[in-house]
């Protein structure tokens, strides 16, 4: 396989804080796949995302995009992918179509074609009442739709994405399920942690379960169950067993 | 629990916020250094006796009865501590308003309502006053060291002073809550806190500068037009000049009339303080439907944050209030180069240090917020562009706005006196790049609303910000007069700026 149909491939990454927060990890997500990355509380999972979305400076390893060094070429590596983190950063003065004007603008994206695609987004997650208004008075949900929305308004090859939907309602879980079900359809990639198992198991083409830094096993939910000797299994009891297994050793 | 000792209770949680408040603000949120703060605190306290013995001293002798222009002088002392007490504690009062997060606590706990808000006003009233007695101290223990213990009623006038001021300030605020909402309230109110705090003085020397051509205050003060106008030397208007010297019935009057005016405002406006911290809440929900969508506009990436950066600076309310002082503080300059422009007096050479310091002071608060203050900073550090480039972009946008902001005035000058707008210009180009090094060499990640505390997340960036606009000031206006001086203050002031680099944090 080329490293161009990894969507991100991570050799040896190694962060070590006061302990090693992350510990040699090796991970490939396949381009136009759905990747969700579980694990218990200081696993690791955002570490890793935020080494790999230059959030963050690894202490050891490798990490290509689309088949791009994000070490050595960080500026072609950010221009293909999005970050969105579980606290959603947005400027409070500015409203969501400002917000969104502001992020093309950063990536360098036609006008005409953000400017469409813009205020597409925000209709699409329910924010049409409030295109106009500053964000100041917004919600936790809608700040993390604004969020979201910027992430997708310059069209990226690679979505990650850290607890997405912690603190949306039921309403704007389903939303921003959707728009990212549909990035995927159209060929995007979506790599995205959560605490939400049920969640994972249902929208991921794969799933890697993480813990003390390292990945305890990886594979759509079949392999997963194959590898641990279930067949009818929830994700939750083979992650409470992988992770107890960790805990043990 | 009684109601007495809930009020109690109240009224000792609302100190307990106040004061770790106030410790937070003094240690930058650091407790380990609590004990360094308050002995440099203290030793700030005893170093500050030096300058009120030089601005007091020679009034320490002066007894009742006073002249009218002794009146003047010490009643427009009052007005001014006045004005600024009014100023910081209608800050305080939209701050109550708009930041603390316990209102939702307080008004679903089973409890009354307008009694709880009463201690939080007077609360707000004593948090005002003991900061105005301690930085009335100096003051007064040097009038009492030189003059007697009768200086001591000075402490009285102070908390007089600094209980109606709140009082004031808090029908202020709820007033214009009512009249604009609480959407404008914001702004407006640290506009007029800005506004009520540099406006006596500056118009002291607007009217010094129209009548005398000098941008001394005491000129008006001291003027025998003032003592024409002046009420007899019985008016109440003198109370309080009268108090500060000793006077015991003046000074029972004055604090009556104070802790009455404080009841009233407690009184009336304790049952609203709850609606009217729900406004503020609730503020920015309103929908603005039918708005026009405007295209996106193109340009470069550093276009793009450029953008984002002098939109962001024009809806910042602190900025605004504090730029709009400092521009009100070039109003007395201004103001003398217009008279100057008729009779050519050479006091024009006072207007180059005033605007090359307030292009300093202005060009370190734009810093901190562009390059320090970034909201988002995840987004900016994720997006397809150097750091680099970043850095420079919101570089640019500071001094654009200085540009825009200080060339009418070089412009005026440069009509009038050329080189010495030449020599201004350098000034405030200097001292614009040196408070953007430091505050670039000092940058830390924070949110724009920290903007207010700014100093305390290095008080090191905050002096060398300070000196270095002083010295270029000093450095400007000794080029127009002394130029070899110039030179050694110069050099004084980059090797202030080489120190301050070489202690800023490294960075790789």
């Amino acid at each position: 396989m080329t490293s161009e149909a990894n969507a991100l491939a991570v050799r040896g990454l190694t962060k070590c804080f006061d302990r090693p927060a992350v510990d040699g990890l090796d991970l490939v997500v396949r381009a136009g796949e759905f990747y969700a990355l579980v694990g218990p509380n200081g696993a690791g999972k955002t570490t890793t995302l935020r080494m790999v979305a230059g959030l963050l400076r690894p202490d050891a390893g490798s990490v290509e995009i689309f088949g791009v060094d994000a070490l050595r070429d960080p500026i072609a590596a950010k221009q293909m992918m999005a970050w969105v983190s579980d606290e959603p950063m947005i400027y409070d003065k500015l409203t969501p179509l400002e917000y969104l004007e502001f992020v093309a603008g950063l990536w360098g994206i036609d006008p005409a074609t953000s400017g469409r695609s813009a205020q597409g987004l925000l209709v699409s997650l329910g924010l049409e009442r409030h295109l106009h208004e500053r964000c100041e008075g917004f919600s936790k949900g809608m700040r993390q739709k604004v969020a979201l929305a910027g992430a997708l308004v310059h069209d990226p090859r690679l979505i990650i994405l850290d607890e997405p939907l912690t603190g949306l309602d039921a309403v704007s879980a389903r939303h921003v399920k959707g728009l990212l079900a549909e990035r995927v359809r159209q060929g995007g990639t979506v790599i995205m942690t959560t605490h939400i198992l049920e969640v994972a198991e249902r929208m991921a083409d794969r799933i890697g379960v993480i813990a003390a830094g390292r990945l305890l096993a990886e594979g759509t939910l079949t392999e997963l169950r194959q590898q641990n000797g279930h067949t009818d299994t929830s994700l939750e009891e083979l992650f409470i067993a992988l992770v107890d297994v960790e805990d043990a050793a | 629990m009684t109601r007495a000792a809930t009020l109690s209770w109240f009224a000792r949680h609302e100190l307990r916020l106040a004061w770790r408040e106030w410790l937070g603000m003094i240690t930058a949120g650091r407790r380990r250094r609590t004990r360094a703060a308050i002995i440099g605190l203290l030793v700030f306290g005893a170093v500050m006796h030096l300058p009120a013995w030089a601005v007091v001293g020679r009034y320490a002798d002066i007894t009742l009865p006073l002249d009218k222009s002794e009146l003047i002088v010490v009643s427009a002392t009052i007005a001014l501590s006045w004005a600024l007490m009014l100023s910081q504690a209608i800050e305080s009062v939209t701050r109550v308003f708009y930041a603390r997060a316990d209102l939702d606590l307080i008004m679903s706990s089973p409890v009354r309502l307008a009694e709880i808000f009463s201690v939080r006003i007077a609360a707000i009233a004593l948090s005002v006053t003991c900061m105005a007695l301690l930085l009335a101290t100096p003051f007064i223990d040097v009038l009492m060291l030189e003059g007697g213990l009768r200086w001591l009623a000075g402490f009285a006038v102070v908390a007089a002073v600094g209980l109606s001021a709140a009082a004031l300030a808090i029908a202020i605020t709820i007033l214009l809550f009512r009249l604009i909402g609480p959407a404008r309230t914001r702004l407006v109110a640290q506009i007029l806190a800005a506004v009520i705090g540099a406006g006596f003085v500056i118009l002291l020397q607007i009217a010094a500068i129209i009548s005398y051509g000098t941008l001394s205050r005491f000129a008006v003060l001291n003027s025998d037009a003032a003592a024409a106008l002046a009420p007899d030397p019985d008016s109440p208007v003198w109370w309080p000049a009268r108090a500060v010297l000793g006077d015991g019935q003046a000074l029972l009057l004055l604090l009556s009339i104070s802790l009455t005016l404080l009841g009233v405002v407690m009184a009336i406006f304790s049952p609203r303080f709850a609606d009217t911290a729900i406004s503020a809440a609730a503020q920015g929900v309103s929908s603005r439907a039918g708005v026009r969508v405007k295209a996106f506009r193109g340009g470069s990436r550093q276009q793009a944050l450029r953008r984002k950066e002098l939109v962001l600076l024009r809806r910042d309310p602190w900025l605004i209030s504090q730029t709009l002082m400092q521009l009100l503080y070039l109003v007395p300059p201004a103001l003398l180069l217009w008279r100057s422009y008729s009779d050519s007096s050479t006091a024009i050479v006072l207007i180059t240090p005033v605007i090359v310091m307030a292009a300093g002071q202005l060009a370190g608060g734009l810093a901190w917020l562009t390059i320090s203050g970034e909201d988002a900073p995840e987004l900016v550090a994720t997006a397809p562009l150097p750091p680099a480039r970043v850095v420079r972009a919101k570089i640019e946008v500071v001094l654009l706005v200085i540009c825009i902001i200080f060339t009418p005035l070089l412009a005026a000058l440069a009509w009038i006196a050329p080189w010495q707008a030449a020599v201004t210009a350098c000034g405030v180009l200097i001292a614009t790049i040196a408070s953007t090094s430091i505050q670039l060499w000092f940058r830390v990640q924070a949110r724009r609303s920290q903007f207010r505390r700014r100093q305390t997340s290095s008080r090191l960036a905050t002096f060398a910000e300070a000196f270095s606009s002083i010295g270029w000031a000093a450095t400007a206006a000794l080029v127009l007069a002394i130029p070899a001086a110039a030179l050694v203050c110069g050099l004084m002031t980059l090797a202030l700026l080489a120190a301050t680099w070489k202690l800023s944090p490294r960075r790789d």
